[in-house]
């Protein structure tokens, strides 16, 4: 590599790595807690116990669900019902309105075996959700999740220089040697460069699984006006719903349109996953990629006839996978606790990062690098 | 020895394909590929954690040294 080029990856590596390093410890803290997510919120609010269902235990009736959630809440209308894929529990979301914000309303666990309804959950507004907030938008919205997303780019950009800038230093070295003789330095140092090469396929993975996230909005935008709004093409002119149809038929005609399915979440007519007329049924697979890659069954919300049944398409499926991907949820408890571990060496990496660059030499660095690399000298440990 | 960019690599290489495959396995299945998710992410774990015990070795060894140089 001539020495201009190791000039210029030594400065990509600089400036992305100063900009975006602030921003990435925060994320990095923020996120440890949210790692955890739902086994805090489990401790904190515990699900509703359920009832061993009798000969004589009702069966659930999805309507009735509804009808009674909304004498609950009056003036509110349902958006969503939610299923929970461990435990045979159901979660409805009323709202003042179909599209928020500002979103008031409740949420209200249910029974999906006999239809009984459970105590409302409290609002989360708690540390929980000043993590997430601090994690994606920054209470910023999208401008929060895109600024966020830039500085995942940063990363990236971070990261593939400080793989062209590692070399230089690893002409002479074992991989994973760590000097502790000489300077504290250049003990930093080394680790600073084990450390981020080991981690670098997590962290990398970890990195872009999150920038995509950050395009959750876009991408469900452009879902909503291209392949939904084909889908529902035949309704386009079709007058205002006055009263709802049957959610319960809804369901069964889901589940009949995809047999080896389940469903993971309705979307009412109105709201943002779905059309003016329609049920969104939302139908996921039995294995940990398959329960990702949901299956919008759209069903007709007066006559509760199936409409069409559709696989998202690529940019659809590449949001849904990379959320498992970002969020280390798909592989039990252990899978968490590696998460953790990665998180906290990723912390040491950016401090390390930071403290050789507060504690640089007068020496410049480039010039430094092309030495090592060409092997003139041995200023070998003068790093 | 100035080392070539094979010598340089093959070990990082090496904990990038192992990891990757740790990422992906638990994606594909439940049971056998969780385990074989941990032992892929808990590779570059495990030689991090002799990378700890060399230095603490290390840091020990020097402070031998320089109590006896005394």
């Amino acid at each position: 590599m001539t020495a201009r080029k190791l000039r210029i990856w030594y400065l990509v590596h600089k400036w992305t790595s100063l900009v975006s390093t602030v921003f990435l410890l925060l994320l990095c803290l923020t996120g440890l807690p949210l790692i955890f997510h739902e086994e805090i919120e489990h401790y904190f609010e515990p699900h509703p116990e359920l009832r061993a269902l009798t000969a004589d235990s009702p069966r659930i009736d999805y309507d009735k669900v509804v009808a009674g959630v909304l004498a609950t809440w009056p003036g509110e209308v349902v958006r969503f019902v939610g299923f929970d894929p461990d435990s045979p529990l159901g979660v409805v979301f009323t709202a003042t309105s179909l599209t928020p914000p500002p979103i008031e309303g409740h949420s209200q666990p249910f029974d999906t075996r006999t239809g009984e309804l459970f105590p409302p959950a409290e609002p989360d507004d708690g540390f929980m959700n000043l993590m997430l907030r601090l994690h994606t938008d920054l209470f910023m919205g999208l401008p929060g999740y895109l600024f966020l997303g830039f500085m995942g780019l940063l990363l990236v950009a971070s990261l593939v220089s400080g793989v062209v800038v590692y070399t230089p230093f690893m002409r002479k070295l074992d991989f994973a040697t760590v000097r502790t003789g000489r300077s504290a330095r250049l003990k930093w140092l080394d680790l600073h460069n084990v450390l981020g090469m080991v981690t670098l396929t997590w962290v990398l993975v970890v990195g872009v699984t999150g920038v995509i996230n950050t395009l959750a909005l876009p991408i469900f935008g452009l879902w909503q006006s291209d392949q939904l709004a084909d889908m529902t093409a035949p309704y386009k002119d079709a007058p205002p719903l006055e009263r709802l149809g049957s959610l319960h038929k809804a369901l069964e005609a889901a589940r009949q349109a995809a047999p080896d399915m389940e469903p993971s979440f309705v979307a009412f007519p109105g709201t943002q996953f779905s059309s003016q007329h329609h049920y969104a049924v939302f139908m996921r697979g039995t294995t940990p990629l398959t329960a990702r890659l949901l299956k919008p069954a759209l069903v007709d919300a007066v006559t509760g006839e199936l409409t069409d049944i559709r696989e998202m398409p690529l940019y659809v499926k590449t949001l849904l996978i990379s959320q498992p991907l970002h969020f280390g949820d798909y592989g039990g408890l252990p899978l968490k606790i590696i998460w953790t571990l990665l998180d906290v060496i990723s912390i040491v990496v950016l401090g390390s990062g930071l403290y050789l660059w507060i504690r640089r030499r007068n020496r410049p660095m480039p010039k430094h690098l092309v030495e090592l690399n060409a092997n003139r000298s041995s200023v070998e440990g003068r790093a | 020895m100035r080392r070539g960019l094979w010598m340089i690599f093959r070990w990082p290489v090496v904990l990038a394909v192992v990891s990757l495959f740790g990422l992906l396995s638990a994606l594909i299945g439940d049971g056998v590929f969780d385990v074989l998710s941990w032992l892929g992410l808990g590779v570059p774990l495990g030689l991090l954690g002799v990378v700890w015990l060399r230095l603490r070795r290390a840091n020990r060894l020097n402070s031998i040294r320089e109590t006896e140089g005394k």
